[in-house]
């Protein structure tokens, strides 16, 4: 990112109508007092807000996270809290629950994001293509990004039902049907998937296509000089130059899919869903974290939950980091 | 620009102004900008169906509230919409509160948005135009919150809202949102490249304080990457899930949480659950049919980082 300005130098006197009046010096020392305080106050008191609003309700949430997690915090008295030390964490990490929960999430994170992305590269790539009724299609590819979680979610859920629903009935032309798609364990990630899917293909379609019309035209024109074939051409000058944007998308669904909520909550709706399932096939780590603490009332438990994701995203970016060198020094 | 009567400021005496950056090229997304390749009929196919997959869980959603249940879940269900969707709207109006619960989800979704607007185009404007000590560091810090899932604050955040009294009110779910790190960042990115150091420094000569440059230069120049933040920012609101669920009661939600009310309730019979999804998906489908377009700009020019 750029962030280099050219250097303007704010101490300047600002220029007044003085010739017309004569300001006597005091007033004009004055003037220009208010003057600079306004050009060195101003661009704080213009950021101040997000910092504010960002302290208050995210940065200090954030710390004193760690602090209740430490202690004993029921729904049912908020303001008693009572010091327990490691407990809630020994108790989380000793929840085999737990651990369906951070594999569940792993799982249906990866299952998500990689076809997602996939699949996004190869329509932008169409879509960069000269076409008619070009925002038309860009347009409809969008769509699934103006609805809710809440509402995608359970029109997948009437498309994935066991009994009654679309997507079994167009199997059974296949011969394949019946498949309890909730219960169990692989076929309900990949309904969850499938929601995901859905409503971020296109948006990440729109990131990729808007990065692709940035690579300059001449990088192409030489590699068809040179002999490249459209798909080399693909590989060769188009993937390379998006790849910070690869990287960005990549980042940005990760950290989605880490909180992915309202799609197991609402898959079967009810007390299943606020377990992810009988047996917790499809429990990510956010509804892991809201049964802990707004179904059971156990907020000290749910607390350390968050802090075991904050640990897990940062493992997530260390990953990140070093296959991002070790893709740069391969390619040296 | 007023480029006019330099000798009228002869007192001005910029010392050695370093020249202003080149003027960016104006725009880098031209739609057809260079040598396109013409898409062949494949690229229509393709798209075609992908458009067909994007649209048909929508149309199932109209077609399931149009029937009764029953009929939906028959074995061989509904492909044409029916005559039941007056009845289930009805049905889910009434059942989970949905009046209530739209007069809340515009009243979030405005404040929200209304704020974020206001605060992210001063912010933009002071990380894109202005120089101030820490200005890059900040601008990291406002990047680095976008990495931040909100579930990582929740738990406090509900003891928060307890202390302050807001339990289960709106402003629970509005004064969290009041800003966004993207809001901040999409606005410096058009800032920094739509609006000319020039017009600044002109209206400063001519005796404006830095608001007055807000409010007489800088949002009228901003106001088209104002309207896209607007929807981009009106649209996540309103469709804004963990939070109000969590936040929020069942006397007083949003929509989104509503419906998820609805769904969570006792066997729920399904045409009315989609009754009330399509409620809550109405208003942004027409949104997007009217502003699809800026829509589809917005994210792409907000989405190029550098």
């Amino acid at each position: 990112m750029a962030t280099s300005t050219p250097t303007r130098d704010a101490h300047t006197p600002p220029p007044r109508g003085s010739q017309r009046k004569p300001v006597n010096a005091h007033r004009q020392m004055w003037r220009s007092r208010i003057w600079r305080f306004d050009d060195k106050a101003s661009p704080y008191a213009y950021i101040a807000p997000f910092f504010l609003v960002f302290g208050a309700f995210g940065l200090y949430p954030l710390i004193y996270t760690g602090w209740i997690a430490l202690h004993r915090v029921e729904m049912t008295g908020l303001d008693r809290m009572e010091w327990v030390g490691w407990a809630n964490f020994d108790r989380i990490l000793h929840d085999a629950e737990f651990w369906t929960a951070v594999s569940n999430t792993f799982l249906i994170g990866v299952m998500s994001t990689v076809p997602q992305l996939l699949v996004a590269l190869g329509l932008a790539h169409l879509l960069n293509y000269k076409l008619r009724a070009s925002t038309f299609w860009r347009t409809i590819i969008l769509t699934p990004y103006a609805t809710s979680v809440a509402s995608a979610a359970l029109v997948f859920a009437l498309v994935f039902r066991a009994d009654g629903g679309l997507l079994n009935w167009v199997l059974h032309f296949v011969g394949l049907g019946d498949t309890n798609w909730a219960n169990g364990h692989w076929t309900s990630k990949i309904a969850i998937s499938v929601i995901v899917i859905w409503r971020w293909t296109g948006y990440n379609t729109l990131i990729y296509l808007a990065a692709m019309q940035a690579v300059p035209t001449d990088l192409y024109e030489a590699a068809s000089l040179d002999g490249a074939s459209r798909w080399q051409q693909f590989r060769k000058v188009t993937i390379p130059s998006l790849r910070p944007t690869i990287l960005f998308t990549i980042v940005i669904s990760t950290i989605g899919s880490m909180q992915l909520f309202g799609e197991p909550l609402l898959l079967e709706g009810g007390t299943l869903g606020a377990i992810g399932g009988n047996e917790h096939q499809y429990e990510t780590l956010s509804v892991y974290l809201y049964n802990y603490g707004w179904n059971l009332g156990h907020l000290g438990p749910a607390a350390a939950v968050a802090w075991a994701m904050l640990a897990l995203l940062l493992i997530i970016a260390a990953v990140n980091w070093l296959f991002g060198r070790f893709v740069r020094k391969s390619a040296v | 620009m007023t480029m006019t009567s330099p000798a009228k400021v002869p007192e001005l005496a910029l010392p050695a102004r370093t020249p202003h950056r080149a003027p960016k090229r104006a725009s880098r997304f031209k739609p057809g900008a260079g040598k396109q390749l013409q898409g062949g009929p494949f690229a229509y196919i393709a798209l075609a169906v992908v458009g067909i997959g994007s649209l048909l869980p929508l149309y199932w959603t109209l077609v399931a509230a149009s029937h009764t249940q029953d009929e939906v879940l028959a074995s061989t269900p509904p492909f044409l919409p029916g005559g039941r969707l007056m009845h289930n709207l009805d049905a889910a109006w009434t059942q989970a509160h949905l009046g209530k619960a739209i007069v809340n989800s515009f009243i979030v979704s405005s404040c929200i948005t209304v704020a974020t607007l206001f605060f992210c185009t001063l912010a933009g404007y002071a990380f894109a135009k202005m120089r101030f000590r820490g200005r890059g560091a900040l601008m990291t810090g406002v990047i680095a919150t976008l990495t931040i899932p909100p579930q990582l604050s929740v738990v406090p955040l509900f003891m928060l809202m307890s202390d302050l009294g807001w339990s289960g009110s709106l402003e629970s779910v509005i004064f969290p949102t009041l800003v966004s790190a993207f809001g901040v960042f999409f606005m410096r990115q058009y800032l920094s490249e739509a609006l000319p150091y020039e017009l600044i420094e002109a209206a400063k000569i001519d005796g404006a304080n830095n608001f007055r440059v807000v409010l007489s230069i800088v949002l009228p120049v901003a106001r088209p990457a104002m309207m896209v933040l607007g929807m981009l920012t009106f649209v996540q609101a309103w469709n804004d899930f963990f939070w109000p669920y969590l936040a929020l009661n069942q006397q007083n939600p949003t929509l989104q949480v509503a419906l998820g009310q609805l769904s969570a309730s006792y066997t729920p019979d399904q045409s009315i659950v989609m009754a009330g999804a399509l409620i809550s998906t109405l208003p942004l489908l027409v949104v997007f049919v009217i502003f699809g377009k800026r829509i589809v700009g917005g994210i792409m020019s907000g989405a190029v980082k550098g």
